[in-house]
């Protein structure tokens, strides 16, 4: 029942794109300027050109406006506001637009026949009075309905901010119910914006889920042989199995490389946790530190070449990076503090971080070399921040905010790099430890 | 005082392990979920009481079946040594018990950095353990990191008692 639910939302997914007509642009902003005004767009009611698609068609306005808003960058103009109504071919009454200081419009049309469902789309820049790149039409089925609205407002973030999209994705993360002691946890799936999820695997404990770079197969720790060990799942099936790592007693903390064909992961002997790499064509293991500290938490450089992990060598938990085949490491983080959970951007210029200074949790970003250090976020003394994962365009940290005490427990969150936009994902229930997984297509 | 005690305790241990079986685990009248323990895989049996020295219920409360520990290290007090001593000579005894040592942390970490250190504080366990006669083929570790905390509010006073190293012990197969 529960695969069969899964095959038919995939099968949602098989969306055709095709382009409506061109021309172009100058409306953008600039997400790294210091001071940002968010640009205020209208959203006319998205017109409905088969009968009955009246509710998908504000649903889908409603997703849409969701999206951009939640950026942070992006403001709503109240259709109590607009002096005129538009449907979608018309030309736009740009001069009512502009009189409500719109700068951008976004129109649409949505289409259903039986169970496909198809949104067609243009965007214009109110002030210059021109469309902003081609409209676009998207078709698949209606039960996907969601991603084609995340598709168009992927379209209109990446046209107005020249960044990469980010809304139609999905992320693992580990589901959490029951009291703190004993507290059951599982591996759920869902959309970035927390809806259609689902559980992949039954309550047990599993830890830290992180998804392959195509999103097909996801590594994670579970605890199902009575100690911690390295499984791989695979999403479309929900087959499970487990990874053979070099010998050792405990494995945890995987990732994947960027060509999904390498693990690397820590492995306790004798208590002391080094990371190691297992090829999972070959099964053949390296080892790539040898140290009598704690070394954990290792990712993988987009380009392959280099891994930055968390190691205690110095007293303290810091950052450290070293070759893919291992080799001497050079310590990055030098700020108060412990350092923990390093994540290289998609980007590669980046490194995400979990931060302890003073008994407060920060997530924050740094340059691959240490430098330019900057927290994003601040716990305060009754929460813990923790596990960043990047959305693929590099622009945006999702993490968990684990509050304290007896009936605490995690929830996720998001923050654009810049700082702005923090926000809580919702979920049913608690829910920690999130992997972004990459754009769908 | 208390060493007197506690040699008199292993003495009885001793002559009681003698003409009692192991799988036969005292009265089983204190109704005592097993799964309390924390146990994974091992066959259901009552806990015997706090009387019987050769009950899992007197190793866990009249030896202790923890050793606690200061942040972030997993150095083994003398305190911790000495309840280490005791269980040594228990499972020296009672030589059919395996022991499964539960490595644990405190929250003030993040969770891989804990199962690291659950690991490191569970092994140092498991070596005093072999040190003091015990056959390492009836250790196994385990590593909860931050995961399943003993006391959960959020202060020294639950973070102290969640640095542990639990010695979970039973009869059967180290699943």
């Amino acid at each position: 029942m529960f695969k069969h639910l899964l095959a038919l939302s995939l099968a949602a997914l098989t969306l055709g794109v095709a382009p409506i007509t061109a021309s172009a642009e100058p409306l953008t902003i600039r997400l790294d300027s210091p001071v940002i005004e968010p640009i205020p767009f209208a959203l006319p009611a998205f017109t409905p050109e088969t009968g009955g698609s009246e509710q998908l068609a504000a649903d889908i306005a409603r997703v849409v406006a969701e999206d951009l808003i939640g950026t942070g960058f992006f403001s709503q103009i109240p259709q109590s506001a607009y002096i005129s109504q538009m449907s979608f071919g018309q030309e736009p009454a740009f001069a009512d637009w502009r009189a409500i200081n719109a700068q951008a419009l976004i129109s649409a049309a949505v289409l259903v026949s039986g169970d496909q469902i198809a949104v067609k789309f243009r965007l214009y820049d109110v002030f210059s009075g021109t469309e902003m790149g081609e409209g676009l039409q998207f078709a698949g089925t209606v039960p996907g309905w969601r991603r084609m609205a995340h598709k168009v407002a992927d379209q209109v973030y990446s046209r107005i901010t020249g960044e990469g999209g980010y809304f139609d994705t999905r992320v693992i993360f580990v589901a959490e119910s029951g009291p703190k002691e004993t507290r059951a946890k599982r591996l759920g799936i869902m959309d970035y914006d927390g809806a259609n999820v689902q559980y992949l695997t039954d309550n047990g404990l599993v830890l830290a889920p992180r998804f392959s770079p195509t999103g097909d197969r996801v590594l994670y720790t579970s605890y199902e042989s009575g100690s911690p060990r390295i499984n791989v799942l695979d999403v479309a099936s929900v087959g499970r199995q487990a990874i053979q790592t070099a010998p050792g007693e405990m494995s945890f903390s995987p990732r994947f490389s960027q060509d999904g064909g390498q693990v690397i992961y820590s492995l306790t002997n004798g208590g002391n946790s080094d990371i190691y790499r297992t090829d999972l064509a070959s099964g053949q293991h390296s080892r790539l530190t040898d140290a009598p500290s704690i070394e954990t938490a290792p990712s993988f450089s987009p380009d392959g070449s280099q891994i930055v992990f968390e190691s205690d060598r110095s007293g303290t938990s810091q950052l450290y990076v070293m070759g893919a085949g291992g080799g001497e490491p050079q310590r990055i983080s030098f700020g108060d503090g412990r350092y923990g959970t390093p994540v290289w951007s998609p980007r590669g210029d980046q490194i995400a971080f979990t931060k302890q200074n003073a008994g407060t949790f920060h997530i924050g970003v740094m340059r691959t070399d240490g430098s330019n250090e900057r927290l994003l976020t601040s716990a305060g003394g009754t929460a813990l921040d923790e596990s960043p994962t990047w959305s693929p365009n590099g622009r945006v940290i999702m993490f968990f905010r684990e509050t304290l005490g007896s009936n605490g427990g995690p929830n996720l969150w998001s923050v654009d790099i810049s700082g702005r936009g923090l926000r809580q994902v919702p979920t049913a229930g608690f829910a920690s430890d999130p992997s972004w997984g990459p754009l769908q297509r | 005082m208390k060493t007197l005690t506690k040699a008199a305790l292993i003495v009885l241990a001793l002559t009681t392990a003698a003409c009692t079986r192991p799988d036969r685990l005292g009265n089983g009248a204190d109704g005592t979920d097993p799964n309390a323990l924390g146990q994974n895989g091992i066959d259901q049996s009552s806990l015997g009481g706090a009387n019987d020295p050769t009950s899992p219920t007197y190793f866990s409360q009249t030896i202790g079946d923890r050793v606690l520990f200061v942040v972030d290290q997993s150095t083994l007090t003398a305190q911790g040594m000495a309840t280490l001593d005791a269980q040594a000579n228990w499972l020296g005894t009672n030589a059919d018990y395996l022991a499964v040592i539960e490595g644990h942390a405190d929250e003030q970490g993040t969770r891989e950095y804990n199962v690291a250190l659950g690991a490191r504080r569970a092994n140092a366990v498991r070596e005093y353990l072999i040190s003091k006669g015990v056959n390492a083929s009836r250790i196994r570790t385990v590593s909860y990191g931050k995961e399943r905390p003993l006391a959960t509010c959020a202060d020294e006073t639950c973070y102290s008692q969640n640095r542990r190293a639990v010695t979970v012990i039973s009869i059967g197969q180290l699943s």
